[in-house]
């Protein structure tokens, strides 16, 4: 049994009338405990209403979503619950800060779980440990952060829930590249110390390659493919029809090939370093 | 849920009544509710609704939507008949307690509804078949004469185009953040009165920032394209009056003459 997982899932919008759109049909997901799962997919091809329904805020109009292994929808109580063990961060979750101090706001979701005074400041330290935020930071207003900090105080206030699936749709747009790094490490770290299952929305195929452990690929509301990074890369010439392409390096990869080289597949950097240096006879260094 | 809100909703189409001036139809739409209040007798409310099927057949707004834009009024509608029920002296029909229904009651009732009804259906069938941009720049013409006497026409035909310009924006970002504060656990919909009230607050803050900041982005890309009012501001699109137009005009007159000889003569 699969700890999440959508059987024949559909949803249709604005269902009845001129508006009518479907954005998901027959979608079947699943994450195990402790995966890190990725989503990619074109604009629109239905990521985003796919993550909504991990954690019921979205009613699916067709199939089902199983929580460990039960209707999440079996009743309203059992819904909202579900949000605790569920957690999802929105795109650009910066937007949705609200309180006086960061700390306030971090301690938005553990309140509402009805937790006592004590466990929800531990819970809002661990959070802020696992964002790097300091606890200077924790005091201040979330409205004079900087853009990275307040990325990293937003993605808190769901951690801090301590969910066992962890959903984040495009953790890291907008952020520099020292940025990214960092949070997707704090990402890690989060799974690795909890056990806990991730699942990331993303546009950047390194990150994917790097990251995941397995990976969808939605296409106009349906799963187009799955399977580890290596598997799903293989096959570049369907990506590219779905808009979507492979990791720069693959790429580098696949053309030296084409020109008679005689290299392996490869799809993150430390691969083909590695790739490089075996060729040249077991140098490790570059 | 929120997105069912069809305040406003322009439905693009290419019929006479889409390709009519925006000018002509705001003329339209005054004279309309002009006659609607004259109306007082079954023949002119028939020329009325007359008026209003012809106008709905020749747009292709569907019946049915324009009496969905009934619905969030129906509450207003119904409280105005049933005081017009209660408090029209005449002959009496039934009588209970402290009430006393009348003949006339229900007559002035009828009417009164049935006014209202298609004031709304009127004036949304004016918000349908014009783009919001058509509209303001309609009113800020219609408006011009007022300039003599130093009222900022364009300024506010501004503030309208860019308020209607915003509202789905809105209502689409006031969506997103409900859906971010309810995957926090947030409950918006048990509690009393006050407890409500305190949940909308994770909402409110978010919204009225993001709308600053909205409002200042848009305002600096004003200014990056040198926007600086009106003043000899020339437009992409100049109105024109067709024949169409002239005609239509007329024969808006003509019902308004109608309804008002009818009026005269008691008929």
């Amino acid at each position: 049994m699969s700890l999440i997982e959508t059987r024949k899932l559909g949803h249709v919008y604005s269902q009845g009338t001129p508006l009518e759109f479907t954005a998901l049909s027959d979608v079947d997901f699943s994450a195990e405990a402790g995966e890190f799962i990725g989503l990619i997919g074109h604009t629109g091809s239905g990521k985003s209403t796919l993550i909504q329904h991990l954690n019921g805020l979205l009613k699916p109009t067709s199939g089902e979503v199983l929580f460990q292994g039960e209707n999440i929808y079996k009743d309203k109580q059992f819904t909202h619950q579900l949000r605790f063990h569920v957690g999802l961060v929105f795109q650009y979750p910066e937007y949705q800060l609200f309180e006086e101090t960061v700390y306030k706001d971090i301690s938005f979701g553990p309140k509402n779980m009805g937790l006592d005074e004590k466990e929800i400041d531990r819970r809002v330290h661990e959070a802020a440990a696992f964002v790097e935020l300091s606890d200077e930071v924790l005091q201040a207003s979330p409205f004079d952060l900087s853009g990275g900090q307040k990325r990293r105080a937003a993605i808190a206030g769901v951690i801090a829930m301590e969910p066992e699936v962890l959903v984040l749709d495009e953790p890291t747009a907008g952020l520099d590249p020292s940025g990214r790094e960092s949070l997707l490490a704090n990402i890690r770290a989060y799974r690795d110390k909890m056990n806990a299952t991730v699942i990331m929305v993303s546009h950047s195929m390194e990150e994917i390659a790097e990251t995941v452990d397995r990976l969808y690929v939605m296409r106009k509301g349906t799963i187009a493919m799955s399977g580890t990074p290596m598997e799903v890369f293989e096959r570049a010439e369907e990506l590219q029809p779905m808009g979507l392409a492979v990791p720069q390096i693959t790429e580098v990869f696949t053309a030296l090939r084409a020109r008679g080289a005689n290299v392996p597949n490869v799809y993150t950097v430390e691969q083909a370093v590695r790739a490089i240096s075996e060729m040249k006879g077991g140098a490790a260094s570059c | 849920m929120l997105k069912d809100i069809t305040l406003g909703q322009f439905f693009p189409g290419d019929t006479l009544l889409h390709r009519l001036d925006p000018r002509t139809k705001l003329i339209l739409v005054v004279v309309y509710i002009a006659a609607l209040f004259i109306a007082k007798s079954y023949i002119s409310y028939a020329v009325m609704v007359a008026f209003l099927i012809l106008s709905i057949s020749l747009s292709n707004v569907k019946i049915g939507t324009l009496l969905k834009s009934i619905k969030p009024l129906a509450i207003i509608i119904i409280i105005t008949a049933l005081l017009n029920i209660f408090y029209t002296p005449g002959r009496t029909i039934v009588k209970f307690w402290i009430f006393n229904i009348t003949w006339e009651g229900l007559r002035s009732a009828a009417f009164m509804a049935a006014r209202i009804i298609m004031l709304i259906m009127g004036t949304f069938l004016l918000t349908y078949t014009t783009s919001p941009i058509a509209l303001t720049d309609g009113i800020e013409i219609l408006l011009n004469p007022l300039k003599k006497i130093k009222v900022p026409v364009h300024e506010l035909a501004m503030m309208m185009a860019i308020a209607l310009r915003f509202i789905p924006t809105l209502i689409e970002e006031t969506d997103k953040i409900m859906s971010a504060q309810k995957a926090r656990g947030a409950d918006f919909e048990t509690g009393n009165i006050f407890a409500r009230a305190k949940a909308l607050v994770p909402i409110l803050v978010p919204l009225f920032i993001s709308s600053f900041r909205r409002a200042d982005e848009l305002a600096v890309a004003m200014e990056c394209r040198c926007y600086h009012g009106g003043e000899g501001r020339t437009r992409l699109k100049q109105l024109h009056y067709q024949k169409r137009d002239y005609f239509a005009i007329a024969f808006g007159c003509l019902v308004l003459a109608a309804v008002i000889v009818l009026r005269v003569f008691g008929l």
